[in-house]
């Protein structure tokens, strides 16, 4: 029987750890090219959920009947809009303080994090906001009482989660854009130098990180059906905690800190505790940090002379 | 009588941090396809200099023109001046520095035709010697998102090209054999050319040398100095170095400008400098001495 458990909380924690690595690579590149923690990112993530509730209302007023159809247009649509917020964002709070101090920016992330959950707060109400099941029906393997499923939705999921995460390596490491960003990422001044905008590349980067976000609020709404205007912190922190298990500024270690944060996360609460599921993530967190303090797949920091 | 256009024009340059004067009263041309070094001793602004040309620093007078290829730049202009009250009463220079301040920086002074080298090499470590070059033409390939990501055939073709130009750079600075090496690990010899060969990826008019030949052994130098040779006489490149190496200055160069205490105080052909008394006063500190007494 424990192995049918187990599968299931595999599944679980797979489809959990991919959305986790979606929101995390946004941290992972902010940090890694402008060396700051963008928290106002898990508030991006929860505008997109809006915003593809707002679409996909859209969408089905104009008759849309087609789910596929559907979902494609409003992810596209979102995505779009999303982009939109986290270039603002970077526009507006963090790049007139850029030169100044390290905090300065933390601080107006803060900032700009507050201001739009309660943007949201104001302007859509602060009750649950529902998204319509669209997806439904499951695959089983096993049978009678022991069995484990597998959601046609887990399956949507994960494939898309990984589909992106595989479209974001390979903008980074094989087009000319990503060669500027790693350019920019490893000596931005230097970049300047060789006449590379360098004020672009970080805006696409935040763009970047949007995109994945909007893609992860899409996924985690049609999961759990609703959502509201404060769901953006806690999975902020957890994506940033995946992201800095996973060694923050490096794009594969963000992903498989999501992955492994989702994995310990779904396998404890099946077996010991559902309530302790945040402390034994967090617990985790400090062992791997104490062991491997640019966490698992982090550089070292080697100071410069 | 005419003197030819110079292809940099620095008059007047003044840069001061805080109490400190660090360059006062630097005026100086670079004639077009010439080698011009830039000596003096140490902390005499030298490479001060080069941050004011290459757009690092924005000077707190004076003005830099560079005539390039198609239009004639003003390096202080582009990186963002400050606004200042009569402005708002001249809309056409009003809007000319809000337009800088939005979209300018240091990166448009490499794309008016500047290229530079840094006194401690600053190459991109963890890319291979072929990506660096490749990132140094970022200007001149196709950088549009989508069409990176479906590799349109315009998009291959740019990244051809720059590929061709990269392999073509590394052959004349001899690191053919370096192409797919992490750049990071290459020999220090190794790693200054290839900041050259960077530099040179940009399609510069004008490139600065920090000091290319530090840390260089006698036979490298002397294949620096023929590299350098090679970039003025096959290349129409105009260089414009700041060296330490007296030897190499003085075979190499034109035209030579002695800094010293942030002021020019001697300017001239080679042989005109070596023999000039504020030159050896400003290196050996003896006529000064004498004279003060």
């Amino acid at each position: 029987m424990d192995s049918f458990i187990i599968g299931q909380q595999l599944v679980n924690g797979i489809t959990l750890g991919a959305i986790y690595g979606l929101i995390a690579v946004g941290y992972t590149m902010v940090y890694g090219i402008i060396g700051m923690i963008n928290f106002a990112h898990g508030d991006i993530y929860m505008v997109s959920a809006y915003l593809g509730a707002i679409f996909l209302a859209v969408i089905t007023f104009f008759g849309i009947d087609s789910v596929v159809l559907a979902l494609i247009i409003t992810l596209l649509f979102t995505i779009v809009f999303t982009a939109l917020y986290g270039w603002s964002v970077e526009r507006i709070a963090y790049r007139p303080l850029r030169g100044s101090t390290r905090l300065a920016p933390l601080i107006s992330a803060i900032g700009m994090s507050l201001i739009l959950q309660n943007y949201v707060q104001l302007s859509q109400g602060a009750r649950n906001q529902g998204f319509p099941a669209l997806v439904e029906g499951s695959v089983r393997v096993g049978d009678g009482a022991q069995f484990f499923q597998v959601t046609y939705l887990q399956m949507i999921i994960v494939v898309t989660a990984f589909v992106s995460m595989g479209i974001l390596t390979y903008v980074i490491h094989k087009t000319s854009l990503g060669r500027a960003c790693r350019a920019t990422q490893q000596d931005p001044m230097m970049a300047e130098v060789l006449g590379i905008n360098t004020d672009r590349i970080i805006s696409i980067v935040f763009v970047l990180g949007a995109i994945m976000a909007a893609v992860a609020g899409i996924l985690v709404s049609l999961n759990y059906g609703s959502f509201d205007f404060y769901i953006g912190f806690i999975t902020g922190i957890k994506a940033f905690t995946a992201a800095v298990l996973g060694g923050i500024g490096s794009l594969p270690g963000a992903i498989l800190g999501g992955l492994i944060l989702g994995m310990s996360e779904s396998l404890f609460s099946g077996f010991v505790n559902t309530d302790y599921k945040d402390v034994f993530a967090f617990g985790l967190l400090i062992v791997v940090l104490i062991f491997k303090p640019s966490g698992l797949l982090g550089k070292p920091e080697i100071e410069k002379v | 009588m005419t003197t030819p256009l110079p292809l940099l024009s620095v008059s007047s340059l003044m840069m001061q941090f805080g109490g400190i004067l660090a360059l006062n009263d630097v005026s100086f041309g670079v004639a077009p396809n010439s080698i011009t070094a830039l000596i003096g001793p140490n902390g005499a602004g030298k490479t001060t200099v080069f941050n004011c040309i290459t757009g690092f620093y924005r000077a707190t007078n004076g003005v830099i023109t560079l005539y390039g290829r198609e239009k004639d730049t003003n390096i202080g202009q582009i990186i963002g001046e400050k606004l200042s009250v009569v402005d708002f009463i001249q809309p056409k220079i009003l809007l000319r520095k809000l337009y800088y301040k939005m979209f300018g920086g240091s990166h448009l002074a490499a794309r008016s035709g500047v290229a530079r080298t840094f006194q401690n090499i600053r190459l991109f470590k963890d890319m291979t010697s072929l990506e660096n070059l490749l990132v140094a033409q970022h200007t001149q390939v196709n950088r549009n998102l989508l069409s990176g990501l479906f590799k349109t055939p315009s998009f291959n073709r740019a990244e051809q090209l720059a590929l061709e130009n990269a392999y073509h750079w590394l052959s004349v600075c001899g690191l053919a054999d370096d192409a797919n090496r992490l750049a990071g690990e290459l020999p220090y010899g190794h790693q200054r050319r290839l900041e050259i060969a960077r530099a040179m990826c940009t399609k510069p008019t004008l490139i600065c040398l920090d000091e290319p030949a530090a840390g260089l052994n006698p036979n490298e130098t002397e294949a620096l100095s023929v590299l350098i040779h090679t970039l003025k006489n096959d290349y129409h490149v105009t260089v414009l170095l700041i060296e330490h190496d007296m030897g190499l200055v003085m075979s190499i160069s034109d035209h030579v400008v002695v800094l010293d205490h942030g002021e020019v105080i001697a300017m001239g052909s080679p042989d005109s400098v070596k023999n000039d008394p504020a030159v050896i006063s400003a290196y050996l500190g003896i006529e000064e001495e004498a004279a003060n007494s």
